[in-house]
């Protein structure tokens, strides 16, 4: 047994509004500069649909992640080693900017400049591409909410072999949000196709990252990546991806995506699995096995023996009490509710999702029946195929029968809280009749309906051993600043050489917005912190430490809650009296 | 003047060479990439660039065999000149007319592809200029020198008299001037651009020829590393500068 950390993320998609709100955060935090216009690390996409870029689900054509060969073993689908060396010139299959869509902007300048006349003048789009006039055809989310379904959705890979039926019940329109980031999976088939090695998974927390100083641009991890998450910047010619927040994940706080997230609808937290079976789990013959095989390499921090053995790999105490409190482990593995995103390319996903109920809810509605009769909604769920083949394409390589089991416990548990909320006595039986406890099912409840913040994400800080790593990153990560060298012009060797490669993040923000993230009073940062920055003071109150002490001597708080303790007079001395400057501001704490 | 053309010259681009990519390596890791264009382009690229670069790559290996391998080592080995010519040329013909076409179809794509050439810098096209007499001076010497004067026995120069020991005694720090003076003017010229385009090289996309991933065949599918390196060297592109270390 190898005990490893994942940080791993599950996503309720009953919860999901498809507001786009995860993506322009993420857009707005990690891919808002050239090379990256294209680029968009999360996106939602809605199901039916094509997805993002156009039909990357359709493996055949892509060529995507791993496929079992004959002898048993795991091979890459776009092929390997040998003959990724012989295609480094030219990647066959490498979806061009038509299959993303050509990324535009406006010619706002025609507003402006236009002189009085008496039509209004338009702004054209113009390609961020090419720079020339673009008649837009195409774009990140064209089909959003069906738009145009007749011609794109009915092009899903996902309807293959239940085409005709869907035809047929289009017209109750079953529909669905699919949010999506990199999986950071086991068993990345990105970071194998990747000739320089440069991508890799993170020992800590296996959040799959691309070194930006490794990378050369081969670009066969755009191929290798099934969900098609790994992104070529254009502009400085490496792959970029999801980093899973990281710089924020280290310091405890969730993604952006998470943050953001407006109907709350993801969760975060670890789960420890056993490396020695990743593989052998990832090979199993039968495809409709890949969804147990992958369970079967978790591992179940509260067994004494596997925490044990977690000690002995180096994983820390407290990373193991938050595997324990995990609400991703619950929903994957407790209430087996949570399912893989398209376990059949092998590569062991680590974003997992709860499939929506809402379809058969929907129909049962349209009925005029009672949607959250029990009865009926079994019988809906055995009786509507459609939505259920088509949810098991998605995540379950198309075995209908897991997931027939989530929404039949989501059905159940709708129909037990009605009684519960009513006022009426709760029905044991119906808990029963999907194999859970009452408690269980309550507790169940409370998760995906109204948990806290710090019951969504439970995300240990990386260590306070190594955080003078963290103080200041020089990342290795997307975040570089491009700012104006690349704005308009190249560095010495071609665009994003030379200057502006590497910016450090300041950790110390990321910090105190976790403090005001988890708090339920105002939190005047500087009283623990001894340094914040004034844009955080809301002008409520002169908080403590405005203006420096008249005093001197006076003990002012340093560093007393930084995971780092001071160890020398010259470290205490920035964080206190030589640092008048950074002081506390009294901020309301978001309510939640 | 023969002197700083067949032995300063080399040595500067040389030394050039050297240092620059040391330098680019240590400065511009991040800027260190083939810079692919493929996602603007895909069609042209596919047939061009395999053509060029696998040409290239075996004109690479021609041109070790004919600059490094000494005549009597071939002779040794019981290969006759008219048998080497042969070899070289059967070896050297299609491979360079396949960079060549190659090279033709990606200039093409370049001048003609909107963001192509969008995304092409002056750097670039300095570079391709120079690249591109170098390989058609070369094959011009390849036709010219050999396939032209074929026939006409020991009338063609014998760059395996001349150019070749030249190159060969730069190594040893021994290089004779005259061996070069002797050659026709279309060996000259492409020495010396050849080596031009060596001084050129570390600071162009060309570094990319040494980021060759051949380390792919050994190393395992999935890599696993450490999130904490340590911070400036692994993570950064530069190591932190004197007297404003970190404190730890």
């Amino acid at each position: 047994m190898r005990v490893m950390a994942q940080m791993a993320m599950v996503m309720n998609l009953d919860k999901c509004i498809g507001c786009h709100t995860c993506s322009v955060t993420c857009k707005q935090a990690w891919t808002n500069r050239q090379g990256m216009e294209y680029v968009w690390f999360n996106n939602v996409e809605t199901r039916p649909g094509l997805g993002y870029p156009r039909g990357y689900e359709d493996q055949e054509e892509w060529k995507g992640g791993w496929v079992r060969a004959d002898n048993g073993r795991l091979k890459l689908r776009a092929g390997g080693r040998l003959n990724k060396l012989l295609n480094i010139f030219s990647n066959p299959k490498m979806p061009s900017i038509q299959d993303y869509y050509e990324p535009w902007t406006y010619d706002y300048e025609t507003l402006l400049n236009a002189p009085a006349q008496d039509t209004f003048p338009v702004a054209r789009p113009k390609s961020l591409i090419s720079g020339k006039h673009i008649n837009i055809e195409w774009s990140a989310n064209w089909d959003d909410d069906l738009g145009g379904s007749t011609e794109h959705a009915a092009k899903d890979p996902m309807l293959k072999g239940i085409e005709d039926k869907v035809k047929f019940e289009f017209e109750q329109t079953f529909m669905f949000y699919l949010p999506r980031i990199c999986e950071h999976c086991l068993n990345p088939s990105c970071a194998a196709s990747c000739p320089s090695g440069a991508i890799y998974k993170r020992e800590e927390d296996g959040i799959v990252l691309v070194d930006q100083d490794k990378c050369r641009g081969w670009r066969m991890c755009v191929t290798g990546c099934p969900y098609k998450k790994v992104y070529f910047n254009h502009k400085t010619g490496k792959a970029e991806k999801c980093t899973f927040c990281y710089p924020r994940v280290e310091v405890g706080i969730p993604t952006v995506c998470a943050e953001t997230c407006v109907g709350r609808l993801r969760y975060i937290g670890l789960m420890l699995y056993d490396a020695d079976k990743v593989l052998e789990a990832a090979a199993v013959e039968d495809e409709h096995d890949l969804y147990e095989a992958q369970r079967s390499v978790f591992l179940d921090p509260r067994d004494p023996a596997v925490e044990r053995e977690a000690e002995r790999a180096g994983i820390p105490g407290d990373w193991i009490e938050a595997a324990k409190k995990s609400p991703v482990l619950k929903l994957i593995n407790d209430y087996k509710v949570a399912l893989p995103l398209h376990p059949e390319y092998r590569t062991m996903p680590m974003v997992w999702y709860i499939p929506p109920l809402s379809p058969v809810v929907d129909v049962i509605k349209d009925t005029g029946y009672d949607a959250e009769d029990k009865d009926n909604l079994f019988a809906a769920i055995d009786a509507l195929r459609i939505p259920v083949e088509y949810l098991a394409n998605l995540f379950t390589a198309g075995d209908t029968r897991p997931v027939e089991a989530v929404l039949r416990r989501l059905a159940a548990m709708r129909s037990y809280m009605r009684d519960i909320n009513l006022g009426r006595d709760p029905q044991a039986h119906i808990a029963e009749a999907v194999g859970m406890e009452e408690e269980e099912m309550y507790e169940m409840f409370r998760l995906l309906a109204i948990a806290k913040y710090g019951d969504r994400y439970v995300i240990p800080t990386a260590h306070g051993e190594q955080a003078h790593a963290l103080e200041e990153l020089a990342t290795d990560c997307p975040v570089s600043s491009f700012d104006d060298e690349l704005l308009d012009s190249s560095g010495p060797f071609g665009e994003g050489s030379g200057r502006g490669a590497v910016t450090p993040v300041a950790v110390e923000n990321l910090m105190m917005l976790q403090e005001r993230a988890g708090a339920d009073t105002l939190v005047s940062g500087g009283a623990k912190r001894g340094r914040v920055n004034l844009l955080n003071w809301d002008g409520r109150g002169m908080p403590e430490g405005l203006f420096p002490r008249r005093e001197e001597g006076v003990e002012v708080s340093a560093g007393g809650g930084t995971p780092q303790q001071p160890t020398d007079d010259r470290s205490l001395l920035e964080g206190g009296e030589a640092r008048p400057d950074n002081v506390a501001g009294a901020d309301g704490g978001p309510q939640r | 003047m023969s002197t700083f053309l067949w032995v300063i010259f080399p040595y500067i681009c040389l030394a050039i060479f050297v240092v620059g990519h040391f330098w680019r390596y240590r400065y511009d890791k991040f800027g260190w990439t083939t810079r692919s264009s493929q996602l603007y382009e895909d069609r042209l690229l596919r047939i061009g660039s395999p053509l060029f670069h696998f040409g290239i790559l075996f004109v690479a290996v021609g041109h070790f065999m004919g600059l490094v391998v000494p005549q009597s080592w071939t002779e040794q080995a019981g290969m006759s000149q008219e048998l080497y010519h042969i070899v070289a040329l059967a070896g050297g013909l299609p491979a360079g007319i396949a960079c060549l076409v190659g090279l033709a179809i990606l200039v093409y794509r370049r001048r003609t592809v909107g963001p192509v050439f969008r995304a092409t810098t002056v750097n670039d096209k300095v570079m391709y200029a120079v690249l591109a007499v170098v390989i058609v001076l070369g094959m011009w010497n390849t036709v010219a020198g050999t396939l032209l004067n074929l026939g006409i026995a020991g009338d063609h120069y014998n760059y395996r008299d001349g150019v070749s020991p030249w190159f060969r005694q730069i190594f040893w720090f021994q290089p004779d001037a005259s061996l070069m003076e002797g050659a026709p003017l279309g060996f000259q010229l492409h020495a010396l651009l050849a080596f031009l385009l060596f001084a050129m090289w570390p600071f162009t996309r060309l570094v990319h020829v040494f980021s060759a991933p051949v380390g792919y065949f050994t190393r395992p599918y999935i890599v696993y590393r450490s999130r904490d390196e340590r911070p400036g060297t692994a993570t950064g592109t530069r190591a932190q500068k004197r007297g404003w270390e970190r404190v730890q």
